[in-house]
């Protein structure tokens, strides 16, 4: 919630996009949070995704729940609307406007408590709803702005910063989201802005819900010895399962990106995501291998990370409600109208 | 036993157990009286249960109009055995019951001042129908056809309504006139027919509809131009989105794709469903949402978000029975406080009031006016009786030149001009700020938020920019308070007595004030139809020395919040309340005024 105004100064040499756009185009107001926070890097990783892309600022929307993470949305593209709900409820409004308007990117950003704790009910029918969106969880494990309560991705053993130790199971986002039919599940991490940003530009192209559970260590409230959501666990503990490229429609793919064991995913707009794999026999399409291959390694103490899981061939919210191409909140009043012929036909069965 | 004729004017309830079929019987006894002119009104009392618990249906006819519950029972049809006792003591003094004399009935429950007519029903079915599920549909549409015979019901309207219904499938057309034929036969050859109140033509309903409003409010936000909803089932509005879907997926229907112009999502909960309808409102579409006490509840958080962040909203609450889960199936106006204040903070909520279907209809799409116009939410308060029974109302009229109103939407061009879009500046001095749509232009764009804003819409923390914008969010209240519908007045320089009431208690206050004046007391009436209150409520308050406030919930909301919205003072408005779920009757404002009347004379 910056209210310190961002300076706009452009380099007249700085890179353009195909809109004529530069990375300045779709910053946002001033951080507030605390110096040397992984909200931050992620906020970064937006920006350059939603630039990569050449998406038109204001055809994006930008939504948030409560907490560290839902501020963040006031600090990239501040020429798209922005909607910093309440707590938790961040997937129903997401719902509402795309409901009202299937054009616009819909980029939502929550964090482990908002999803996982008050606004677990939404996030999960959202997912069962396969709305088009990106759902990104800035994970920490802590609620840092109440200063520093574990959150219910805290794993257990856990250590909160005044030494009190978690006993309670964690919720796994990711895998929670791959039992429920999501269609895109992925793990990152906001210190490796390589690897976050074609995650996200993969997710804001996915037809339907793209999570994408981002470990995001807390520097004031989580990153102590014996937390496991700090820089250095998460550094030590991460294997990553697969490395995710993103290929726009247009783009070739290059030798060097379809080098080793590659699997390319065609998304509905005629865009790949190259999965390199490092477990050999990873498939990102196989939602039960998915799960089991997490299970796995969770029960190791690990964190993989990379595109999870994906699956281009499941309807969206708006075929499953059969609602026409054009935008509801378009459609002319004319049309809306039943008129009085119509009405009296309805009467007439009420006599 | 002495009687005088009563043509017309009388009220037959049937007692039945719920799950056995009887609401089509019920529905064709009901429109047969008016299809035969005479008004009418049927008021279903059913229990929160699929099968088994006890369930009554009360038909009131009356020559003069009178549609409230009539609180007098002058024919029942006792057809469950768990609530005889109850029933036959609920027949007026030179009443009758009709039972099913297929079984004895307990010698021990008498009464002489009743006369108590035995139709072996069940015998008469089993006999003549072989099918179980038949055999038990069928005892119900016998009973109809025994008060055809008593009441002297119009054959051909039966017949008719028959045809209408069934036409469509020979064997239950069949099967349903064999029914009534029993009963009618039984009754014409056992009974002195017809009784000495009879129904006769009339021609006192013609450019009405039967009606009910939940149905009606959905066909308004139909019409209104709604296009998203977002909600949850739970009783009593359930219907209304059930009836929103059957007319939509048909009359917005792209004859090109097949698909409608419309998206109605069922949502997890009701903290969704509000959610949803604040996200498509935001996006510029017109959404609502409808609900229950408990599903206000549970809104009350992004309602008051929503008052803060100036979105619009509509909201049909169809109030039932509270506090808590109350009795879902019986009806209250229990839900005026929780709306008014609805969310934490300093927050209020414009509020509509319909007093039956038809005015449902016409408020809820006004709804949407109003919520776009003023950028705030809008709840639409009906109830069980209005939402649920079947009224009498005038043919609904829509009118070919209404246009939504859409409000201070900017335009892509309007963006293009100006130099800065700033979200809550109060330019016009209504306090009603533009807003601008997203994806529309990129000079649009702001941010919303329930936290701190000031008028450019940026965080604040500032103790004046705070203050100016919720100082600017009582200037639109004022503004609100013109544009909202005026009250329906009654008014007469003669009377220094007033009534204030509220919705469906309309009904039984108009038939209570003919009472009142037939007795020599002459009263005058004012019935809000909305929330903030205007002028003309005031103008009331100050015009009469005393006001009754007529209103069915316990704690006396609209009296207090006139109490807090009005200059009227504590000791001039006095509390007429009826509150036990079932519609409040015009027996029950009579009396309760006249209490009053007669302790002011002793005092």
């Amino acid at each position: 919630m910056s209210y310190i105004a961002k300076p706009k100064v452009a380099h007249p040499g700085l890179p353009r996009n195909e809109l004529g756009l530069s990375l300045r185009d779709y910053e946002g107001g001033m951080s507030t949070l605390c110096a040397g926070c992984g909200h931050d890097s992620i906020t970064a990783a937006l920006v350059q995704a939603a630039f990569e892309l050449s998406i038109p600022p204001h055809r994006m929307a930008k939504l948030s729940g409560i907490g560290c993470s839902s501020k963040t949305p006031a600090y990239f593209a501040s020429a798209s609307h922005g909607f910093n709900s309440v707590h938790g409820r961040m997937a129903s409004v997401a719902t509402g406007a795309n409901a009202a308007n299937r054009e616009l990117t819909y980029i939502g950003v929550s964090g482990d408590g908002d999803t996982l704790s008050i606004g677990l009910g939404q996030f999960c029918h959202a997912i069962r709803r396969n709305l088009d969106m990106l759902y990104v969880i800035e994970n920490n494990g802590v609620y840092g702005l109440t200063k520093g309560q574990f959150s219910a991705s805290a794993d257990v053993g856990s250590k909160a910063k005044k030494g009190e130790v978690n006993q309670q199971p964690p919720i796994d986002p990711c895998m929670l989201a791959l039992s429920i039919g999501c269609t895109f599940v992925a793990r990152s991490f906001s210190g490796d802005k390589e690897h976050l940003v074609p995650l996200l530009k993969a997710g804001i192209r996915h037809r339907g819900f793209a999570m994408i559970d981002v470990i995001s260590p807390c520097v004031t409230f989580n990153d102590h010895e014996g937390s496991t959501k700090s820089y250095d666990f998460t550094r030590k503990h991460r294997q990553a399962a697969i490395y995710a490229d993103y290929v726009p429609p247009a783009q070739e793919i290059r030798s060097g990106q379809a080098a080793g064991s590659v699997q390319s995913v065609t998304l509905h707009d005629g865009s790949r995501v190259l999965l390199r794999k490092v477990g050999a026999d990873y498939d990102a399409t196989d939602r039960m291998a998915a799960f089991g291959y997490l299970s796995q390694r969770q029960a190791a103490g690990e964190i993989v990370t990379g595109l999870l899981f994906i699956d281009e061939g499941k309807p969206d919210m708006h075929e499953v409600q059969a609602t026409p191409d054009q935008p509801l909140n378009e459609v002319p009043y004319a049309r809306l109208n039943p008129g009085q012929k119509a009405l009296d036909a309805i009467q007439s069965r009420f006599r | 036993m002495s009687q005088t004729p009563r043509d017309n004017d009388f009220t037959v309830k049937i007692a039945n157990v719920n799950g056995t079929g009887s609401a089509s019987a019920n529905t064709l006894l009901m429109k047969s009286f008016f299809r035969m002119g005479i008004p009418v009104a049927g008021k279903n009392y059913f229990p929160s249960n699929i099968q088994g618990l006890p369930t009554w249906y009360e038909i009131r006819a009356s020559r003069d109009g009178y549609i409230c519950r009539s609180g007098r029972v002058d024919v029942m049809v006792a057809m469950n055995a768990q609530t005889y006792r109850k029933d036959l003591a609920e027949v007026a003094a030179g009443g009758y019951l009709i039972y099913d004399s297929t079984w004895p009935r307990d010698r021990q429950l008498a009464r002489d001042d009743i006369t108590v007519l035995g139709v072996p029903l069940a015998r008469m079915c089993n006999e003549r129908f072989s099918r179980a599920r038949e055999r038990v549909l069928m005892k119900n549409i016998a009973y109809v056809g025994v008060l055809a015979a008593l009441l002297d019901i119009d054959m051909n309207v039966v017949r008719s309504l028959l045809q209408e219904s069934y036409g469509a499938k020979p064997q239950l057309l069949d099967s349903n006139q064999a029914a009534f034929d029993l009963g009618y036969r039984y009754a014409i050859e056992n009974f002195s027919c017809p009784l000495p109140f009879r129904a006769q033509l009339m021609d006192a309903t013609s450019g009405h509809i039967m009606i009910d409003g939940n149905t009606t409010a959905a066909l308004g936000a139909l019409f209104a131009g709604a296009t998203v909803v977002g909600w949850y089932p739970i009783t009593p509005s359930t219907s209304v989105i059930d009836a929103f879907r059957r007319y939509a997926e048909r009359l917005r229907k792209d004859p090109q794709t097949g698909r409608s112009n419309v998206a109605i999502i069922q949502a997890e909960d009701e903290l969704a469903a509000i959610g949803m309808v604040l996200g498509a409102s935001w996006n510029g579409a017109r959404s609502f949402t409808s609900t229950s006490g408990p599903g206000i509840s549970l809104m009350n958080e992004f309602l008051g978000y929503a008052y803060f962040t100036e979105i619009p909203a509509v909201v049909v609450n169809v109030q039932r029975c509270g506090p808590s889960t109350g009795m879902p199936t019986r009806t209250q106006q229990a839900d005026i406080m929780a709306c008014a204040y609805a969310s934490h903070g300093d927050t209020r909520h414009v509020l509509l009031f319909p007093a039956n279907p038809e005015e449902a209809f016409y408020l809820s799409a006004v709804a949407f006016d109003l919520a776009e116009r003023l950028q705030t939410p809008v709840i639409v308060l009906t109830d069980l009786d209005i939402g649920m029974n079947d009224w009498m109302c005038r043919d609904l009229k829509w009118d070919a030149g209404y246009q939504p109103d859409r409000g201070k939407v900017m335009s892509a061009a309007q963006l293009e001009a100006i130099e800065k879009f700033h979200r809550y500046l109060d330019v016009d001095h209504d306090g009603i700020p533009w807003r601008s749509l997203p994806g529309v232009h990129p000079k649009g764009a702001y941010f919303t938020r329930g936290s701190g804003h000031n008028m450019y819409g940026a965080y604040t923390e500032d103790a004046k920019e705070y203050q100016h914008v919720v100082d600017r969010l009582r200037l639109k209240w004022e503004t609100a308070k013109t544009l909202v519908p005026e009250p329906v007045v009654d008014q007469s320089e003669r009377h220094r007595t007033g009534i204030i009431s509220v919705g469906s208690c309309d009904g039984a206050v108009r038939e209570a004030r003919d009472r009142l004046a037939a007795a020599g007391v002459g009263t005058n009436y004012l019935r809000v139809k909305a929330f903030p209150f205007g002028k003309a409520v005031q103008d009331f308050l100050d015009a009469h020395d005393r006001v009754y406030v007529v209103e069915q919930n316990r704690d006396a909301q609209l009296r207090a919040l006139l109490l807090l919205e009005t200059r009227v003072g504590q000791d001039k408005l006095v509390s007429v309340l009826h509150y036990d779920g079932l519609p409040v009757t015009a027996a029950s404002i009579v009396d309760g005024i006249n209490q009053d009347m007669a302790r002011g004379k002793a005092a």
